[in-house]
């Protein structure tokens, strides 16, 4: 039994052992600034647009929770106790390890061709025609086949693209364009983006789609075999045909 | 095989000296610039000292961004306030005419200001933002004195390093290191918006440091203490003081 990874460890890992260190590494990243970005968020749940906002403009937007602020009107009768300290320093941590892990991850993607051979959609597969095929294929629940599971689908592909290159880049970006300091030195960095508040907007919505993705991307790890999946991504082991076909019948039932 | 895994032994070995190394060789070069906060320790020192370290290189000059007067906020914000002391109210009923501003620690002069002799210094006007931590902020236009202009007139001493601040209010205090107190903007506040600075904003007299958020500026300043260590104000760092466990260096 505790020989049986070693007998199908027969061709290259599923996900290199940098993909796999830099995964999970980015995991606990983000999992750390959801939860401190959600408690720097309960201190004033409204957003604006533009350079300034304050309790005394109208908001463009209000989440309606309670405050950790006595002084934002909540509609609420109560304020939460104020966690802005250790959350705020656990966010900034944060961002420092999933930038400086991001950027190992993606100079070594580029010098080791990960992202041309892996991610950008194959010529043949950036077609409309290709897309509809595999969105279509989600819609009748269809189990991905041997082939699927050695490779993304050109879904996949675009959609960690995205990730990768578009929101990532994004939410820091956004991040830092409300820090004084940062705005001082690049100015040009928040004026493009319509100002401060502008900023801050943009950032909760960049945040809202990554936990999306995050939702999704696990639903989709648990339909299709979360042993196999999870165990690719910690060992690197590619899981067995037969594995696979097991999983799938347990699935099913 | 042996001879290999004993050459990679070494090989790894020799990576791990040169790493833990040259993460020492930063460590001191690090010090010896200032580029190391004072809340470095603990779990989250890595972080702050990064953003500390990463400003104070690249950005130690830059200027806070102004604003034209269009964008002045027609209804700016101030937190609500703790009740004020009595020493603050007696001063306030003789319309702030007695205020004080002392000047002491690493100065060759100690000195003590009224509000009358700070506005015989050359003033500075200038639009900027009030960020909070908590995300809000508004625009408004502030005047007052250049804050090491004042310290110039002290004899601030060359081995200064920090500057303690603080408020009339016994439990509220804040400290900038020199980057901050020589920076051109850095302002002893006595105007907003073409009038004084209102008891709300901080009048009769705030900090205002625009480069870091609004915590940093403390309001009813009244004593200024050059130091070259905040050793003895370390506790100040602890999370039961006044600051509620803030992060010292709020560039971010």
């Amino acid at each position: 039994m505790a020989h049986a990874p070693l007998l199908r460890n027969e061709g290259p890992p599923r996900h290199t052992l940098l993909v796999r260190v830099t995964h999970w590494i980015t995991v606990l990243s983000f999992l750390a600034l959801l939860v401190s970005g959600v408690e720097i968020l309960i201190s004033h749940p409204r957003f604006y647009w533009g350079e300034v906002g304050n309790s005394r403009t109208p908001p463009l937007f209000t989440i309606p929770i309670p405050s950790s602020r006595a002084t934002v009107p909540s509609g609420y009768g109560y304020v939460l106790p104020d966690q802005n300290g250790w959350s705020r320093y656990l966010h900034f941590e944060a961002a420092w390890a999933l930038v400086l892990t991001g950027l190992v991850y993606v100079i070594s993607g580029l010098w080791t061709r990960h992202f041309r051979k892996n991610l950008f959609p194959a010529p043949q597969h950036r077609t409309w025609h290709a897309f509809r095929d595999v969105i279509a294929k989600h819609l009748r629940l269809t189990s991905p086949d041997e082939a699927d599971s050695r490779t993304y689908n050109v879904l996949q592909r675009v959609t960690y693209l995205l990730v990768i290159f578009g929101m990532v880049p994004l939410v820091i970006w956004t991040g830092l364009a409300m820090s004084p300091g940062f705005n001082a030195a690049v100015p040009w960095a928040v004026n493009c983006l319509g100002g401060r508040q502008s900023a801050r907007t943009i950032h909760f919505f960049v945040s809202t789609f990554l936990v999306l993705f995050l939702l999704v991307h696990i639903a989709m790890v648990v339909l299709t075999g979360f042993a196999s999946r999870m165990r690719e991504m910690i060992t690197g082991v590619p899981a067995a045909p037969q594995q696979r076909t097991i999983e799938h019948i347990e699935e099913r039932t | 095989m042996s001879k290999m895994s004993r050459r990679q032994f070494v090989t790894a070995g020799l990576a791990a000296t040169a790493g833990v190394s040259g993460l020492g060789v930063a460590a001191n070069l690090a010090k010896r610039y200032g580029l190391v906060p004072p809340d470095s320790g603990g779990i989250y020192g890595p972080g702050e000292t990064l953003t500390y370290a990463a400003q104070r290189l690249f950005a130690r000059h830059s200027l806070a961004r102004e604003f034209p007067r269009s964008m002045i906020s027609k209804v700016p914000f101030a937190n609500d306030m703790p009740p004020l002391n009595d020493a603050f109210k007696r001063l306030q009923a003789g319309a702030f005419a007695d205020w004080r501003l002392s000047v002491e620690g690493m100065v060759a002069r100690p000195a003590s200001y009224s509000l009358a002799d700070l506005r015989s210094f050359p003033l500075r006007s200038q639009i900027t933002e009030v960020v909070c931590e908590e995300g809000w902020s508004y625009v408004a236009e502030w005047t007052g004195t250049p804050l090491f202009d004042v310290l110039k007139a002290s004899g601030i001493l060359p081995k200064a390093r920090y500057l303690v601040y603080f408020s009339i209010d016994p439990d509220w205090w804040e400290s900038i290191d020199m980057a901050d107190v020589q920076h051109p903007q850095t302002l002893l506040a006595w105007g907003m918006n073409d009038g004084d600075l209102p008891v709300a904003f901080g009048g009769p007299l705030r900090l205002r440091v625009p480069r870091q958020l609004g915590y940093k500026s403390v309001k009813f300043v009244n004593r200024l203490m050059v130091t070259d260590s905040l050793k003895g104000f370390v506790s100040a760092l602890d999370p039961k003081s006044p600051n509620s466990g803030y992060a010292w260096y709020a560039g971010i």
